[in-house]
């Protein structure tokens, strides 16, 4: 595909696979088994997600990568509890799950942030609804804050800042709650490239410190490959596993390696699983141009190369 | 050649802004003083100040143009006096300035019998009824909009009703209302309230039903529950809204405010508007009925302004 001699990406360097072999030695924290979720739609039944099977350990980073409708919001929601799965078992440290709660926290795309609430407020939400104490939940909260760096902002509203900050008073909120774990609906979708970066940096760091198991969903290439440990890759109609990627990429992760060859043979990887060469497609008008020529030959920049 | 001022959807500066809602006002005042003070602009009716050899005329007496000028015609042919008198609008439509010593003489004027209010007691006897029946609307009202908005069972057990309810029209309960509740106070309050409770539940559930559901998602992956997820996220997070839909039905509550005050025995504003119109102080009677308006508009122009103050995170929809 490329002009670089790339490695392949099964290729790991002995430190990178001690350390899955380490990883797959963790405890399983959440186990997806034989998951399938079907819709009804106007057209009939739609399956959204079908046998989806992976086990994720502590503390590991897994994300989720896919093309357009291959179910993974549907499968990230299932995982938090907010829609219920046709058959199949989300097993969270051996036990079934029964509907949301503090033990999967959530990050979504759109932040939703209490906007009544204060920064510290919105941290302290699920302290106050784990029935924690009002002066221990602002101190927990405040810490938590600070972690995030953003202990000046404490009393301000959500609208008073920023996206990134916005994000990051979400993740905050929901690790106060320390839970098993995070799952992260594409939370940096709506950030600018800089934001982006950084926020994937702080995510990062919080990761490296605490101890969170991470579920990330995003459409990313790039970012998954930065983030994850695994990269479960999804394919569409229905949403089925394709493939569970090691990421051959060596930690602690830096911008520099995003041209490393392990990183591009990952990527390269990915291209192939989501975006296949397009195959003949019959007369399909919604996936051509009909696109004519409509400089004039005697135009003085006739040709653009 | 497009005017500035014309552009779409570009907002005007506040001096721009101040001067058109200084001349929302002033354009019909100038209206109203043009038509009550240019003579030669409509005046149909002659008010006589000297009745000549007219019996039946006497001075301060209005008569229409015509019998007027008959009259006139016929004192002249005659040979005896003429009738004078200066052009006048009809009493009905009093002059500005008419209206403006009526605000105050209105208040300061003795009422006519001993058993009769004076015109602040009036208005709030009818301050009161609109608060009553505002009160006890909300106190059902509000629950059960926030009820049906957030749960689906509620709304489909009320709503048909109360859709079909909101369609009667609520003066047309008067007469049983006074049957069942007398004819003082309780059946105006009632009229208050049938006019204002079925729009309240409806409005005040779609209100509700608009919260954005991720915000409930949100607190629900964060540990909360059932009776939390409703006092903690849906009420804060609709009570801004809400606070506006209270303003706009408290609007509407004070239109059924005249009809209330004419079912069971007349009493408040509606009461000393009727009196004022049968002894033809039609001026008291313009005088009262701006001073409901000028009520009305400042009592939600003060909320308004409570409004901004006492919601600090403005900005509405999930940060």
């Amino acid at each position: 595909m490329s002009h670089i001699e790339l490695p392949s990406y099964l290729d790991q360097s002995p430190q990178v696979s001690a350390r899955f072999t380490k990883l797959k030695q963790r405890p399983v924290i959440l186990e997806v088994k034989d998951l399938c979720k079907d819709f009804d739609a106007a057209q009939g039944k739609v399956t959204a997600l079908r046998n989806i099977n992976f086990k994720a350990h502590r503390r590991e980073f897994v994300c989720v990568i896919g093309p357009s409708g291959c179910g993974k919001s549907t499968l990230i929601r299932t995982l938090a509890g907010l829609e219920e799965q046709t058959s199949g078992q989300v097993l969270l440290d051996g036990k079934p799950v029964h509907g949301p709660g503090p033990d999967r926290g959530m990050v979504f795309q759109g932040y939703t942030l209490f906007p009544w609430r204060t920064v510290k407020k919105n941290v302290m939400f699920g302290l106050e609804m784990t029935g924690r104490g009002r002066r221990e939940s602002e101190q927990e909260a405040l810490q938590w804050i600070d972690l995030v760096g953003l202990s000046k902002f404490a009393n301000s509203y959500p609208h008073q800042l920023s996206g990134g900050m916005k994000q990051r008073v979400a993740i905050a909120r929901a690790l106060a709650n320390q839970p098993r774990i995070l799952l992260m609906d594409e939370p940096f979708g709506a950030l600018d490239a800089q934001t982006r970066a950084r926020m994937q940096a702080y995510l990062l760091e919080i990761w490296k410190n605490i101890d969170i198991t991470v579920v990330f969903i995003t459409h990313d290439l790039d970012e998954a490959i930065f983030l994850a440990d695994r990269i479960l890759v999804l394919k569409a109609h229905p949403g089925e596993v394709q493939e569970l990627i090691e990421v051959p990429v060596p930690h602690p992760r830096s911008p520099e390696q995003l041209l490393s060859p392990e990183f591009l043979a990952t990527k390269a990887r990915l291209e192939e699983l989501i975006h296949p060469p397009t195959t003949e497609t019959v007369g399909l008008s919604e996936d051509h141009l009909n696109m004519v020529r409509m400089v004039s030959v005697d135009d003085e920049v006739g040709e653009v190369y | 050649m497009a005017s500035p001022l014309l552009s779409v959807r570009r907002e005007l500066n506040p001096r721009e802004r101040f001067t058109f809602a200084l001349l929302s006002f002033l354009i019909p005042l100038g209206i109203w003083c043009l038509v009550s003070y240019v003579p030669f602009i409509w005046h149909p009716n002659v008010e006589i100040t000297e009745p000549g050899s007219v019996s039946y005329f006497k001075p301060g007496l209005q008569v229409e143009q015509a019998v007027f000028d008959s009259e006139s015609a016929k004192a002249e042919q005659a040979g005896t006096a003429l009738p004078e008198g200066t052009p006048a609008n009809p009493i009905y439509l009093p002059a500005p300035h008419q209206v403006a010593t009526a605000f105050y003489t209105a208040f300061t004027t003795e009422p006519q019998r001993r058993n009769e209010k004076w015109l602040h007691e009036s208005l709030g006897d009818s301050i009161s009824v609109i608060f009553w029946g505002f009160f006890l609307s909300s106190l059902f009202g509000v629950p059960l909009g926030i009820l049906a908005g957030t749960y689906d069972a509620v709304s489909r057990l009320h709503e048909p009703f109360i859709e079909f309810f909101r369609y009667l029209p609520a003066p047309a309960f008067g007469a049983l209302a006074v049957a069942i509740l007398g004819i003082h106070e309780a059946p105006k309050i009632a009229i208050i309230f049938i006019g204002t409770f079925f729009q309240q539940v409806l409005v005040i559930s779609n209100t509700t039903r608009k919260l954005d559901p991720s915000l409930l998602e949100a607190a629900m992956t964060l540990g909360a529950k059932r009776l939390p997820l409703l006092f903690r996220v849906v009420v804060p997070g609709i009570v801004t809204d809400l606070y506006k839909d209270m303003r706009i039905l408290l609007g509407w509550a004070w239109t059924y405010l005249i009809v209330a005050e004419l079912i069971g025995s007349s009493s408040g504003i509606t009461w000393f508007i009727t009196q004022q119109a049968r002894y033809k102080n039609f001026d008291n009677v313009y005088a009262a009925i701006l001073m409901i308006g000028i009520i009305g508009l400042s009592t939600d122009l003060v909320l308004a302004w409570l409004g901004k103050r006492i919601f600090p995170w403005q900005r509405g929809a999930a940060a």
